[in-house]
């Protein structure tokens, strides 16, 4: 048992089907739990009143917009150098959630943002990056949409997203001298002593759990969808040999 | 690799190789955006670093598609990628090409039209050093775009989407130490950046280019 039978796409449409509706169902119920419990069931922060409860859409959109990306990287590589077309599809199906991830993370950003700095915008570091990563985004779905041949598109889509994971990762650090922030630091993490307060804390960890649940469902579905293109696209190439 | 490097040399030279296009290109860049924001010397002088280095950038972008594209359509590609020399190094000639007929000319023009903008004086030396450090660097980011898109008819729009995400660091790092040394304040660490940004791309990306041409010559 390896993870590499599932680079068979019929063993992966089997297994994918059946898990499937366990992962949207477990999505539903994370998502309904965490954000109505977030919403109503926490009290307002002292300072950031009823604003504060953006958080359980916002913190969850941005960790999965850049684990959406890192995943496409990983997805590249394994295509790369082991040549699974699953993988590839996989990659190219994660590239518009990870898109629409990034940009529910701006806009939740610019509505906490109005009330809370008294700016919609700012070139803050992290909103900096994250809009030059919107960029990247954008640019390797165009590069998909561009290339005919499958396996071409594939290779070179590899290729800039191995590549744009450097350069995104330098202009994180490059925006960083280039302005100071806004944004507070992280405050999630495991490690510290003054972070999110534990009644904020525990509706957040189920929302970002029921991100992660969505974006798997989502990849699952629209992967199976590729491969669902790719098998007519073969038959209709075989229907017009015949 | 000499008789590439002057066979592109002679190419771009040529009528059509679109030899100064890119300069015309910064030149009128220079001259709009004056026109645009209004000609109160102190603030065009604030502007200035971040104008130059975004003209330069947009300019040396104009003829990125060329470095490849031609070569591509009349076959030559074909001949060089079966050459005895690696690609590679064909791929690394070609943007030293590329830098010479766009970044190398942008660098020498940049003060005249420093001059335009009210840069400060203390900022042209600083100026013309980060651009010969950084334009290297976005020849060869180009050219790595460029391979990406050979294949692709009409891919000079996607071109740009695709490259100018990959400029942003080289144009932070530039357009800030011309900034500093126009202030007066210290520019070793954004130059230091931009020298490790070119020498970074160029010791990498030939090889990521080189794979894209390879996959679309296939």
């Amino acid at each position: 048992m390896s993870i590499w039978e599932y680079a068979n796409p019929k063993k992966f449409m089997q297994t994918s089907a059946g898990v499937l509706p366990f992962v949207w169902g477990l999505a539903a119920a994370c998502l309904g739990v965490g954000l109505v419990w977030g919403f109503f069931l926490t009290p307002d922060d002292f300072r950031q009143g009823s604003t504060v409860k953006i958080i359980y859409l916002h913190v969850p959109a941005a960790m999965m917009a850049i684990n959406a990306w890192v995943m496409m990287l990983v997805t590249s590589l394994i295509w790369l150098v082991r040549r699974h077309h699953v993988s590839a599809l996989a990659a190219k199906a994660a590239a518009p959630v990870g898109l629409t991830f990034t940009v529910i993370a701006l806009v939740t950003g610019a509505f906490w943002g109005q009330p809370m700095w008294g700016t919609w915008w700012a070139w803050d570091p992290r909103l900096t990056s994250f809009l030059i990563l919107t960029l990247f985004y954008l640019g390797y779905i165009a590069l998909w949409q561009a290339v005919e041949n499958p396996d071409t598109a594939a290779d070179l889509t590899a290729v800039l997203c191995l590549v744009g994971s450097v350069f995104a990762l330098l202009s994180r650090y490059a925006v960083l001298f280039w302005n100071q922030g806004l944004h507070q630091g992280a405050s999630l993490s495991l490690d510290k002593e003054e972070n999110v307060a534990d009644v904020f804390w525990f509706p957040l960890l189920v929302c970002i759990a029921g991100f992660v649940l969505l974006f798997v469902a989502l990849v699952l579905m629209r992967t199976r969808t590729e491969i669902r293109a790719r098998r007519m696209a073969a038959l209709l190439a075989r229907e017009r040999l015949a | 690799m000499w008789a590439l490097l002057t066979r592109d040399l002679r190419l771009a030279m040529r009528a059509g190789g679109g030899f100064g296009l890119g300069l015309a290109f910064f030149l009128l860049v220079a001259v709009l955006v004056p026109l645009g924001v209004g000609p109160e010397g102190g603030m065009l002088g604030r502007i200035a670093p971040g104008i130059l280095w975004v003209g330069a950038l947009l300019a040396c972008l104009l003829s990125l598609d060329r470095i490849f594209a031609l070569d591509f359509e009349d076959g030559s590609l074909d001949l060089l990628a079966t050459s005895p020399m690696p690609l590679e190094a064909v791929v690394a000639v070609k943007a030293f090409a590329h830098w010479l007929v766009t970044g190398l000319p942008l660098t020498v023009a940049a003060p005249v039209l420093a001059v335009l903008l009210n840069l400060p004086v203390e900022g042209y030396g600083w100026l013309v050093l980060s651009l010969l450090l950084g334009t290297p660097a976005l020849s060869v980011i180009g050219a790595f775009g460029a391979a990406l898109v050979v294949g692709v008819k009409r891919g000079g729009l996607l071109l740009s989407l695709l490259v100018l995400p990959l400029y942003v660091p080289t144009l932070i790092f530039g357009a800030e130490a011309v900034k500093r040394g126009a202030a007066g304040q210290a520019v070793d660490v954004p130059l230091l950046l931009l020298a490790a940004i070119t020498l970074g791309a160029g010791a990498m990306l030939p090889f990521a280019a080189a794979a894209a041409i390879r996959v679309n010559l296939r």
